[in-house]
């Protein structure tokens, strides 16, 4: 009986040639690029007189740059717009489908490949983005590559990788009510640290992880790399094949059939034998929220400022660092601690079922005064999707801004930003210093209905208080 | 800043050193996002440890003049997380970094320093804080990075260092520069992509 894990077989699959020096050439099944990480890629091709192997298993998009509010062309800001141009340009030089503004399919690219059907179960996927470990919820084995790896993608349309150790996190019971896919997932990191995934794919199994939705799923997925984990992966079951379904770019009819019998292998065999394994109750876990400056300082909503001293040595100093950064004090509570800007979206936490729960927390509340709060929509198909079901208006109605698709003020490359010392509550996935814009401002991760409920008391409260009302 | 970018086999590098400390130092910190809006790298050398550097007016270990023309930084635990982010490498290396030595690296940050030709070893923590300590004694005192014996040396004291093999293999053969050899293997991609159940229809029996 086969013992091997889904990624034992996926990277069977890909490989193409060990390389000398014990690394492996494996084969990209799927690569998405976009405008940050491309631009040297192709100026690279070019100058090595290369053209693009396979155009077909490239896609493109913009996300990172596009400003949210008036997405006009040309773009207000000239940078941003070169960028863009400069993607347009390269997409038609080599033939590369590009989904564009205005394309209905634009979105960020980590939102909008599954929605088209583009990632499916078996395949490796490669984008110039850490966190394309979210395609991995598909069953995939999804990593971020630097520039240079691009160009070896677009050139060969393989990559030399070294072979990663297998960790499976198993999650026992039932998230409760108010805990979502990503306190789940910020628990995860804060229990194995940001480094504590390094040299492993993370195998998230087990009645908790199965119970989530493909979105709840690519929550987790996503945040692998937060914690270290350069992939992240879940075995694909029936809700995996049932988001597939009628997907664009999905197999249709005869070829369907046999794509579910193929995927249905490719699970993790009962048997398999992993690296590690660890093992933990979901039915315990509750909202939990950043405090700090990296993803792993996560405390529930229930709990106080811990006390650097108290903290395990090697964590002592980064907890001094962030409670100076953040201006908060042990031992207080995260519970009632003031916001200024609330921020729903990004590849995390930007989909339907993300601004949906957020919407129910919203709905007939207003936005505390002196609180600036927007909403992103992952995508133009969520955007579509949201609106059909009036979310733009309880979101608009309560005080809420609410934006075009991107990035925006995940990474605040657009117009998007902090200012100053501002402290957010946000839906995004890095809470490191200046990452949203401002050099010295302030972020608090959490999930998209916690940020919502932040939004309505100006200050960071226990969602589960709302949906009992 | 005008030094040759690395090309060809690194068995060897000589200079000066300088710390950089601190765990779990992000590739957003290394390089701001906002330097990201260009289309080639050529800039990012100013730009290293951009806020950083604007906090600390000038203390800032890449803004110190004794540290001008180092090559060689030392830093702590999970250096380079985060964001995969080239430009963060590109940054040192247009500064003129061309090897770090630290506890550990993230692994995307590791993979994007090889492909560029920039070594990151690693040593133990008590091993790393020796060696800082001593390069701070003396910021003119050359280093001299041996890949063969994988060590350290200022001519006194020696520190030894890790690299796996695979990393080991391609710095010493000159190979980090991965693209050709890739397309050496022309034949064999083309095999793969044809047993690709997902790439072919799902024809293909398992
Ligand atoms: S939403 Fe944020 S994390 Fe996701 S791709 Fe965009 S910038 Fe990166």
């Amino acid at each position: 009986m086969s013992s091997r894990t889904l990624y034992d077989k996926v990277w069977n699959f890909h490989q193409v040639k060990e390389l000398s020096g014990g690394s492996t050439q494996l084969f990209i099944g799927l690569h998405l690029i976009h405008e940050v990480t491309s631009p040297q890629a192709f100026s690279a091709l070019n100058e090595k007189k290369l053209g693009v192997k396979f155009p077909n298993l490239t896609v493109a998009t913009v996300d990172h740059i596009v400003p949210t509010s008036n997405q006009q062309r040309p773009f207000s800001d000239p940078l941003a717009e070169e960028m863009l141009a400069t993607l347009e340009k390269n997409c038609k030089a080599h033939g590369i489908k590009f989904h564009g503004i205005g394309s209905n399919s634009q979105g960020v690219v980590h939102v909008m490949a599954p929605e088209l059907g583009l990632t499916q179960p078996g395949m490796t996927v490669a984008c110039g983005d850490s966190h394309t470990s979210t395609h991995g919820a598909f069953g995939a084995i999804a990593f971020g590559i630097g520039t240079s790896q691009v160009r070896d993608v677009l050139a060969s349309q393989s990559l030399a990788m070294n072979k990663l150790k297998v960790r499976r996190i198993w999650v026992e019971g039932e998230l409760q009510k108010g805990v979502y896919a990503k306190d789940l997932i910020l628990h995860i990191i804060r229990l194995l640290g940001v480094k504590g995934g390094v040299g492993f794919a993370y195998e998230f199994a087990g009645p908790a992880i199965e119970k989530l939705s493909m979105e709840g799923r690519m929550t987790i997925c996503n945040m692998a790399i937060e914690g270290g984990a350069r992939c992240g992966y879940i075995n694909p079951d029936e809700t995996t094949f049932e988001y597939i379904k009628g997907k664009e770019h999905a197999p249709k009819g005869k070829e369907w059939d046999k794509a579910i019998s193929w995927w249905k292998s490719l699970a993790s065999d009962s048997k398999a034998t992993f690296d590690d394994e660890i093992q933990l109750d979901g039915s315990s876990i509750e909202p939990t929220v950043t405090w700090g400056i990296t993803p792993g300082q996560g405390i529930s909503i229930k709990e106080t400022i811990p006390n650097p001293e108290l903290l395990p040595k090697n964590e002592q100093q980064i907890a001094k660092d962030a409670c100076k950064y953040m201006n908060l004090k042990p031992d207080e509570p995260i519970e009632g601690q003031s916001i200024d800007v609330c921020f729903i979206g990004s590849c995390t936490n930007g989909r339907l079922s993300d601004l949906q729960e957020a919407s129910k927390i919203v709905k007939g509340n207003t936005v505390a005064a002196g609180i600036r709060a927007f909403v992103v929509p992952g995508s133009q198909k969520v955007a579509k999707e949201a609106k059909e079901k009036g979310l733009d208006k309880i979101f608009l109605k309560a005080g809420f801004e609410w934006r075009e698709p991107g990035c925006s003020m995940c990474l605040a490359m657009n117009p998007d930003k902090l200012e100053g010392r501002q402290i957010s509550a946000s839906s995004s996935n890095r809470n490191f210093k200046g990452r949203q814009g401002s050099a010295n401002g302030r972020t608090l991760l959490m999930s998209p209905a916690m940020v919502a409920a932040a939004a309505i008391n100006g200050k960071v409260t226990d969602v589960r208080k709302f949906l009992q009302k | 800043m005008n030094q040759k970018f690395p090309k060809g086999e690194i068995k060897s590098i000589q200079g000066r050193s300088f710390t950089i400390k601190g765990d779990d130092i992000d590739t957003d910190r290394i390089i701001p996002a906002r330097f990201l809006k260009c289309v080639s790298f050529s800039a990012l050398g100013e730009q290293v440890f951009a806020d950083d550097r604007k906090e600390l007016k000038g203390n800032h270990p890449f803004d110190l003049d004794h540290n001008k023309g180092a090559n060689i930084l030392i830093v702590n635990d999970n250096f380079g997380c985060g964001s995969s982010r080239e430009h963060a490498p590109q940054a040192l290396m247009r500064w003129g970094i061309r090897l770090i030595i630290g506890e550990s690296f993230a692994e995307i940050f590791f993979g994007n320093c090889l492909a560029l030709g920039i070594p990151c070893l690693t040593a133990s923590k008590e091993e790393i804080v020796k060696l800082q300590n001593l390069v701070e004694k003396d910021n003119n005192q050359i280093w001299e990075f041996n890949l063969k014996n994988l060590s350290i040396s200022n001519q006194k004291e020696t520190v030894k260092l890790i690299l796996d093999e695979g990393p080991y293999n391609m710095l010493y053969s000159g190979k980090w520069d991965a693209t050709s050899q890739l397309l050496d293997e022309e034949e064999k991609i083309n095999k793969t992509f044809n047993n690709l159940p997902y790439l072919n229809n799902f024809k293909k029996e398992l």
